[in-house]
């Protein structure tokens, strides 16, 4: 398609209304290894050297990340979180953008990229203490290589861009991996990053899931063009990939963060795939989207098309698939028993880390707060 | 000792080199700072001599220099950042607020934010819109940062290398109008603590309260009350936040009078937050209320009118007047 062609297709003619919806199944670009139906295919691009081994790992992180997915939406229901960000439907997306990033790499996420923190090892009951109000962060960022989740949308494009900056000076071959969604593609930042990135050939690769909705508002509302092809005017390559499809994933964003190490700069990842859940549980997506969109995006599930695969070519049998489902149920009982028992924190803790070096009307302030609140013990409230 | 005579931006100027000397980690970033040594050029030199990945002429976006800085600092460099006119920071304010002063918070400490972000600020030039504000109250508003405010060559000279080798993002607000004046400098000595203020002129009557470019008219005012026989004690603050009162509260404890001076908007200003804090622990040694003398609550004005707007040694005495006629 030309740009011409395109421009003329995406006319709006009546102002204010709402541009055509963009295909439901990402189109004739979009990279795919594992068919809905659970076929492989090739493509001409992407391949995937993968293990049995290495696919049964793989879906058995789909299925655990699903399954916490599913315990921390139950607890908040309960009342134990103050509010879940589902990632249900974008697994495969998250377990193969993470599963790509080699151990040195480094990853920003939102706030919604469990599965990447699945990936890097971070303890599933510290991304709970952050949602259940006990902590604004809550694992250790430079351990993990998985930095603390930004909530302000697209801020951490920047930061990962300097990031890479940082990577180039040190000579180190590591590479960034950005995440975003679609809505954060608006945002002034995330055009700022991609830049900057651009300009000074960062190893940076920006995944964006585009789950179609930012809360309520579809994606025609902040764009007019495939989200993909805005990498070209940024002046490096844009795929879109099958976002439901772990392989593609996986092959796709590997190869990006390899060309990013050796120095080929930042690639633009476009994972199509579809928000199954609401925002958070303070949403209601049956206000702004049809029962039948969710029931269309159902026969693309990503672990569904996996099983499908492993099963009809011999790589797993009924006996692991069950073993799977045992160890999800572990996970959540731990998950639920964990934030359950979760302590408070202590009521000091909020002074305790503003500073590197604390000042002395911080300090003071705590002590006034120490003494009010012991001014109550034993007394009357 | 090596003494030589600076002015405050060439003190700024050498006081960066050194810091960078002193640390490979350090990297300058801003607009216009390379090749052309900034628009003031504070960075004359630097990037000839440091090269392009130690002081880095970047895109034209201020948001964009905060958050790679963000990034940079969690790879262990000590980015400082270059903002061109106090009135161009606030596409970065998202940045600065929402994740410099907020990370090292957030991470529990794991992940320290030594940024300095460098301002230009207040009025006095004859510039167009956005290129005289002073806004140091949103930055001491927001906890996780630390604001200072030179007044001099020599906390210029020094301060520059504290805040860089601090732990904490500070705010550096350089006087622009006062680039130019000069000052002898000691190179080798031991600078003062970078948070502290300072008795710049010893009096008895009243005590007037001063940072960056307002220290030198807190100066001049004193002098011109001195030949009508009244004795003002001038403090430099030097630090906004946080603020040091206790040599304040010193002063108004025997005063009995205080007057807080600034070029920003009068209303929530610093002063506001000075004359509550005065109030509180001075209160039986106060003969009137803390005074404020500072901008008008309007836009910066046309710079045909910004001799009105600003504070200057007249407003100074007839706030005098006010306090000593209570």
């Amino acid at each position: 398609m030309t740009a011409k062609s395109l421009t003329t297709e995406m006319v709006d003619p009546v102002p204010g209304a709402a541009a055509p919806h963009l295909p439901l199944d990402g189109g004739i670009d979009t990279v795919q290894l594992l068919t809905p139906e659970g076929d492989r295919v090739e493509h001409p691009l992407y391949s995937l050297d993968i293990s049995d081994e290495e696919l049964r790992g793989l879906y058995r992180d789909l299925v655990m990340v699903r399954r916490w997915d599913a315990e921390a939406t139950a607890l908040q229901r309960q009342g134990e979180l103050g509010i879940w960000a589902s990632l249900l439907g974008q697994e495969a997306a998250q377990v193969g953008a993470g599963r790509a990033l080699a151990e040195g790499d480094m990853a920003f996420p939102t706030y919604r990229e469990h599965g990447v923190a699945w990936a890097r090892g971070v303890d599933p009951l510290h991304v709970m203490s952050l949602f259940r109000g006990v902590d604004n962060g809550g694992w250790d960022p430079v351990a993990t290589r998985f930095n603390l989740y930004t909530i302000v949308i697209g801020a951490q494009c920047l930061h990962a861009t300097g990031y890479a900056m940082g990577v180039q000076r040190d000579g180190a071959e590591q590479a960034v991996l950005a995440f975003l969604g679609d809505g954060a593609t608006s945002q002034g930042e995330v055009n700022e990053a991609m830049i900057w990135a651009a300009s000074f050939s960062a190893p940076v690769v920006f995944f964006c899931q585009n789950n179609q909705y930012a809360i309520s508002v579809p994606l025609e509302r902040q764009t007019r063009v495939p989200l993909y092809q805005r990498a070209a005017g940024f002046g490096f390559p844009g795929v879109r990939v099958d976002g439901n499809d772990v392989l593609a994933v996986l092959a796709v964003t590997r190869a990006a963060l390899q060309a990013a190490r050796e120095g080929q700069g930042p690639t633009f990842i476009e994972a199509f795939t579809y928000r199954m859940g609401a925002h958070t549980t303070s949403d209601d997506p049956t206000r702004y989207r049809l029962a039948d969109e969710l029931e269309e995006w159902k026969l693309r599930d990503p672990i569904a098309r996996l099983k499908a695969y492993l099963s009809r070519s011999g790589a797993a049998d009924a006996q692991f698939f069950d073993a799977v489902e045992v160890e999800a149920d572990e996970l959540a009982a731990r998950i639920r028993q964990g934030t359950v028992e979760m302590p408070d924190p202590a009521p000091t803790e909020m002074f305790d880390h503003v500073y590197a070096e604390q000042t002395p009307h911080l300090a003071a302030q705590r002590e006034e707060f120490v003494a009010y609140r012991a001014s109550f013990e034993g007394g009357e409230h | 000792m090596s003494t030589e005579t600076l002015t405050i931006g060439k003190a700024l100027n050498l006081g960066l080199r050194r810091a960078m000397e002193d640390d490979a980690k350090v990297v300058l970033m801003g607009e216009d700072i390379g090749k052309l040594g900034g628009v003031f050029r504070i960075t004359d030199g630097l990037q000839k001599d440091f090269g392009e990945a130690r002081v880095v002429d970047t895109p034209l976006a201020e948001a964009g220099i905060l958050g790679t800085a963000v990034g940079l600092a969690m790879r262990g460099y000590r980015p400082v950042c270059e903002i061109q006119f106090d009135g161009f920071v606030f596409p970065a304010y998202n940045q600065i607020v929402t994740q410099v002063a907020k990370i090292h918070a957030r991470s529990k400490g794991t992940m320290p934010m030594p940024i300095v972000i460098r301002i230009p600020f207040g009025g006095g030039i004859g510039a167009v819109e956005h290129h005289s504000e002073s806004p140091e109250a949103y930055f001491a508003h927001t906890a996780g940062l630390k604001v200072v405010a030179v007044s001099n060559p020599v906390d210029a000279y020094w301060g520059i290398q504290q805040a860089i080798a601090h732990p904490d993002p500070v705010v550096f607000l350089e006087p622009k109008r006062r680039y130019w004046e000069k000052a002898e400098v000691h190179l080798d000595a031991t600078p003062d603590p970078l948070f502290g203020s300072r008795v710049v002129r010893g009096g008895d009557d009243v005590t007037v309260l001063a940072y960056g470019p307002m220290v030198k008219t807190a100066l001049q005012a004193a002098e011109a009350a001195a030949e009508e026989g009244r004795s003002l004690e001038v403090i430099d603050l030097r630090t906004v936040s946080p603020l040091d009162l206790d040599p304040v509260v010193e002063s108004v404890r025997r005063t009995g009078r205080c007057i807080v001076v600034h070029e920003a908007p009068t209303t929530l200003g610093l002063g506001s937050e000075i004359a509550a804090r005065i109030t509180e622990t001075c209160f039986h040694s106060l003969e009137a209320p803390v005074l404020r003398v500072g901008g008008y609550d309007t836009p910066y004005p046309p710079s045909k009118l910004e001799e009105e707007y600003l504070p200057d040694l007249d407003r100074v005495l007839d706030a005098v007047d006010r306090s000593m006629g209570f």
